[in-house]
């Protein structure tokens, strides 16, 4: 479709008649960058009092934790995730195809979710240890269990329920590396692990990376796992120096700490990604290379496999279903259950209208300003739910209070109008998450070629007509995909959600937060089961469009 | 024009934001909806003024006062320890409640010199033992538990916690920044685990046999004695309450309480609610039902709560727990309390 053809009809459909579309990119890239903005501000505003005590005591430990724990999942990810795409990708056994998709059902949980269930199950005073106490157990064995709530311990929760993004990548980078590589070094006289070490690793590493850095923005925005085990991070320091210390400008000020960790991140994935595209050159897929196994080797590869399944999700899910089953005192979870899908439903078609307007502005009316407004865009999602909070709450209390003031002649009394309501919640979705709606929305839409738009004007459609009749039946998949990841993510956000909802506001995430830290574990099962099972519907949904690609 | 649209629109507005009812007032509790709510129903029958209640956690509902500034809402600030009710006094969103009914019946001690809150109920902080594993007779003081012997044998939960600020705040006003800093730093070292769960949990792991030793609030462990469960009751069994610093000072004790806001827009029907808090009777079922101290010393004590025993209770002011905290939370950060 070279562009030296412009008809008529390409230049019509460039012509900026619909502003709309610019303009709510605009309006989305503008509600992203105002927490960081405001976070990033309070950096130019003098020290608090707090702020001085936490550079002497606090700072090099919410950094040092930070740091370390990053480093502990990052290790554990690859360790699960490579070797597991690594199985996938290049042997062939029974319950491969089995396996290829339930590796990936950890993503269904959040990790504090893990951590509550793991908890409950190997405290000391939980049947685990002490069955280990009654038949006397060495300390050794018992040990490990007893420090499960420690940042080693919080690192192996979060890789657990990570791992699936360094596999996902790892087995699509696998997938597509070329056949003729390996067969040259196989003739040159290279053995199968030299051939994995040094031409398949180093192709796939960008993949790898890529995954990894996803994984470790999660782990730098968690907050439920690293509070519930009481480890001291950023995102903790954040909270409790805002409401324990009462102190805004401290908690914004180490927002923006953290903010520059996240940058850094982003710079070295943007730096990964680049070189991803050396390796595009696929003369063959791999798949008819890959090795058949039988017998005993391939029930070892089967237990392999079944290991990070089991312990990711299985082994937690029965504990939740046993627990919520038999033990839970049950109050009705009706009323919450309402406020989170309603609360995820509407936030997701807002995400989504948005997602789409900020895509046919790139389509329609393509420009310079645009690409970066999107790109601005896409920082969303890298934001810890803490900081948005942060960014959010300092903003929309000073409007608030402007408003109220600018009222109170008229005999109005003082109100909130955007602060402690839906709304700064729904603000904060949207800012976190209209990156992901993005992504598949872009995609779904850069498969429908601009000749089928010409055709469809050819054959008298109008514009409207053309979105009516081709946009729509062909983009419904990804309109779908991207409201359910949505609403999923959102169901499972939990530090955003806690300090921004509305009073007598729960949601499951928050009441499965609010038992368990009141020490009802077995109660907390029910609604984290909630959150669990609708979580598992976009990872069922992801694996059919990555196996149908 | 659009002047008067604006003058239309609050109009409006004004009368949407003020209904139909005559007298209500509007209580942000710290405390659990089924622990305060039918005291509030009681209140509402007796008076006819009707209770809006909102509850959330202490530091989140001083938030939410502090954002929503001169909108607040909120009348009455029900949370516990008189650390939080001393933050939220200064950050400036409590008013001077006029109130003799108050003054003559909550003891001088119980309540904020300034009267910017009240005390509601009273709690004490002793140390719990295994009865198996230690005897009464090692037990004296807090101090005492920075000894060897003690090494590898206590639980607390972490520095986070206010109960545990305000412990320490008391201790600031009797021994002194740096011998309390010495003291911390000792008790740290004698951590059976890293600080972790609340005080039910240090309960659960002295009886679990994890340590010897926990500080835990007296009601955590009542609530375990009235249990239905036979788990706790086990708990109970094997765990036993010392008084410390009878000696000396006393055992620490705090309150939970309550608050007049600022801006509140009912201050007579909240002073109304917050003199019915203190009437005899809520005071006994209020005590009894969050298994506490009354502060009114004619109410009786449940049955439950008697059977701790007598004890010495800090005479200090509460108001000091407050103006001690931030150096409490500062010392405890740098003694590596969690």
């Amino acid at each position: 479709m070279a562009v030296t053809t412009t008809p008529y009809i390409e230049r019509r459909l460039r012509r900026p008649r619909v502003n709309g579309f610019l303009l709510s990119t605009l309006i989305a890239a503008l509600c992203v960058a105002l927490p960081m903005a405001v976070v990033v501000g309070f950096v130019f505003v003098g020290g608090s009092e707090a702020w001085a005590h936490l550079v002497d005591t606090l700072l090099v430990r919410y950094a040092w934790n930070s740091l370390m724990l990053s480093f502990l999942v990052a290790l554990g990810v690859i360790a699960i995730g490579v070797p597991a795409a690594w199985m996938i990708a290049f042997y062939r056994f029974p319950g491969r195809d089995l396996f290829s998709w339930l590796l990936l059902l950890p993503l269904a949980y959040p990790a504090y979710i893990l951590a509550y269930a793991y908890t409950g199950v190997l405290d000391y005073s939980g049947p685990v240890l002490s069955w280990m106490r009654a038949i006397d157990a060495p300390a050794w064995i018992m040990s490990p269990f007893l420090n499960l709530k420690s940042l080693p311990g919080a690192a192996l929760m979060l890789s657990l329920v990570l791992y699936p993004y360094v596999y996902l990548m790892a087995r699509a980078a696998f997938l597509d590396q070329s056949a003729n590589l390996m067969e040259a070094a196989y003739t040159l006289g290279q053995s199968r692990w030299s051939v994995f070490r040094r031409v398949v690793i180093p192709m796939a590493r960008p993949a790898i990376v890529a995954g990894t850095l996803l994984a470790l923005m999660e782990t730098l925005a968690d907050f439920g796992t690293v509070q519930y085990f009481g480890v001291q991070t950023f995102t903790t320091g954040i909270v409790r120096t805002y409401y324990g210390f009462g102190d805004t400008v401290g908690a914004a000020q180490l927002s923006s700490v953290l903010l520059g960790f996240v940058f850094v991140l982003i710079v070295v994935e943007r730096l990964s990604r680049h070189r991803v595209q050396y390796y595009s050159d696929r003369l063959r897929q791999l798949n008819q290379a890959s090795v058949q196994l039988r017998g005993r080797k391939a029930f070892w590869m089967q237990c392999l496999c079944a290991i990070p399944v089991c312990f990711g999700f299985v082994l937690p899910t029965t504990l939740l279903l046993y627990w919520s089953v038999f033990f839970a005192e049950l109050e009705s979870l009706w009323g919450v259950m309402a406020n989170s899908f309603l609360l995820a439903g509407g936030s997701a078609i807002l995400i989504v209208t948005l997602a789409l307007m900020v895509a046919y502005a790139n389509r329609l009316h393509p420009s310079r300003w645009l690409t970066y407004l999107t790109l601005l865009v896409g920082l969303g999602y890298a934001l810890p739910g803490v900081v948005i909070a942060m960014g959010v709450l300092i903003p929309f209390s000073v409007m608030d209070q402007w408003i109220s003031a600018q009222l109170a002649p008229f005999g109005v009394p003082p109100s909130l109008y955007f602060s402690g309501t839906v709304f700064a919640l729904v603000f904060a979705y949207v800012v976190r998450f209209l990156a992901v709606a993005n992504g598949t929305i872009f995609s779904g839409l850069s498969r429908i070629r601009p000749s089928l738009d010409h055709s469809g004007r050819l054959l008298g459609l109008t514009q409207t007509g053309v979105l009516r009749s081709i946009h729509v039946p062909l983009m419904r998949g990804s309109v779908l995909t991207a409201a359910l990841v949505c609403f999923v993510d959102i169901l499972k956000e939990l530090p955003a959600t806690l300090m921004l909802r509305p009073f007598n506001f729960d949601t499951l995430a928050v009441k499965t937060y609010a038992l368990a830290s009141e020490e009802r574990l077995i109660d907390a099962a029910a609604p984290a089961l909630l959150i669990v099972v609708v979580g598992l519907l976009p990872v069922i949904w992801l694996n059919r469009s990555v196996s149908k690609e | 024009m659009r002047l008067r649209l604006v003058g239309v629109f609050a109009g409006l507005a004004t009368c949407l934001a003020q209904p139909l009812v005559a007298a209500e007032v509007n209580v942000y509790s710290a405390r659990q909806d089924a622990l305060i709510a039918p005291l509030l129903e009681q209140f509402e029958a007796e008076t006819g003024i009707e209770v809006n209640l909102i509850t959330g956690k202490a530091e989140e509902l001083l938030a939410r006062i502090r954002a929503e500034g001169a909108a607040t809402p909120a009348d009455v600030l029900i949370t516990v320890d008189a650390g939080n009710l001393h933050r939220a006094k200064e950050s400036g969103v409590l008013q001077v409640i006029e109130s003799v009914t108050l003054t003559s019946r909550v003891p001088e001690k119980l309540r904020d010199p300034d009267r910017q809150w009240v005390g509601l109920t009273v709690r004490a902080r002793p140390i719990f033992y295994a009865k198996d594993r230690v005897d009464a007779a090692e037990l004296s003081t807090y101090e005492a538990l920075t000894d060897a012997q003690w090494k590898g044998r206590i639980c607390i939960r972490s520095s986070g916690n206010i109960y545990n600020q305000s412990l320490v705040a008391s201790m600031i006003e009797a021994k002194g920044e740096s011998a309390t800093e010495a003291w911390a730093e000792g008790l740290v070292a004698n951590f059976a685990r890293k600080p972790t769960g609340g005080d039910t949990d240090q309960l659960r792991a002295v009886a679990a046999g994890q340590c010897d030793v926990a500080i835990a609030n007296t009601y955590y462990y009542a609530r375990l004695l009235d249990s239905k469960k036979p788990e706790d009751r086990a708990v109970v069994g094997q765990v036993k309450v010392f008084w410390p610093n009878q000696g000396d000072r006393g055992t620490h004790v705090n309150v939970s309480g309550a608050a007049l806001t600022k801006h509140a827009k009912n201050p007579n029907e909240a002073i109304q609610l917050l003199e019915f808090m203190v009437s005899d009777q809520a005071q006994a079922y209020y005590a009894e039902i969050n298994h506490e101290y009354p502060v009114v010393e004619s109410a009786p004590l449940s049955s439950t709560i008697s059977s701790l025993g007598e004890y010495k209770a800090d005479a200090l002011n509460l108001g000091v727990l407050g103006t001690n905290n931030t150096r409490a939370v500062k010392l405890m950060d740098r003694a590596g309390w969690q």
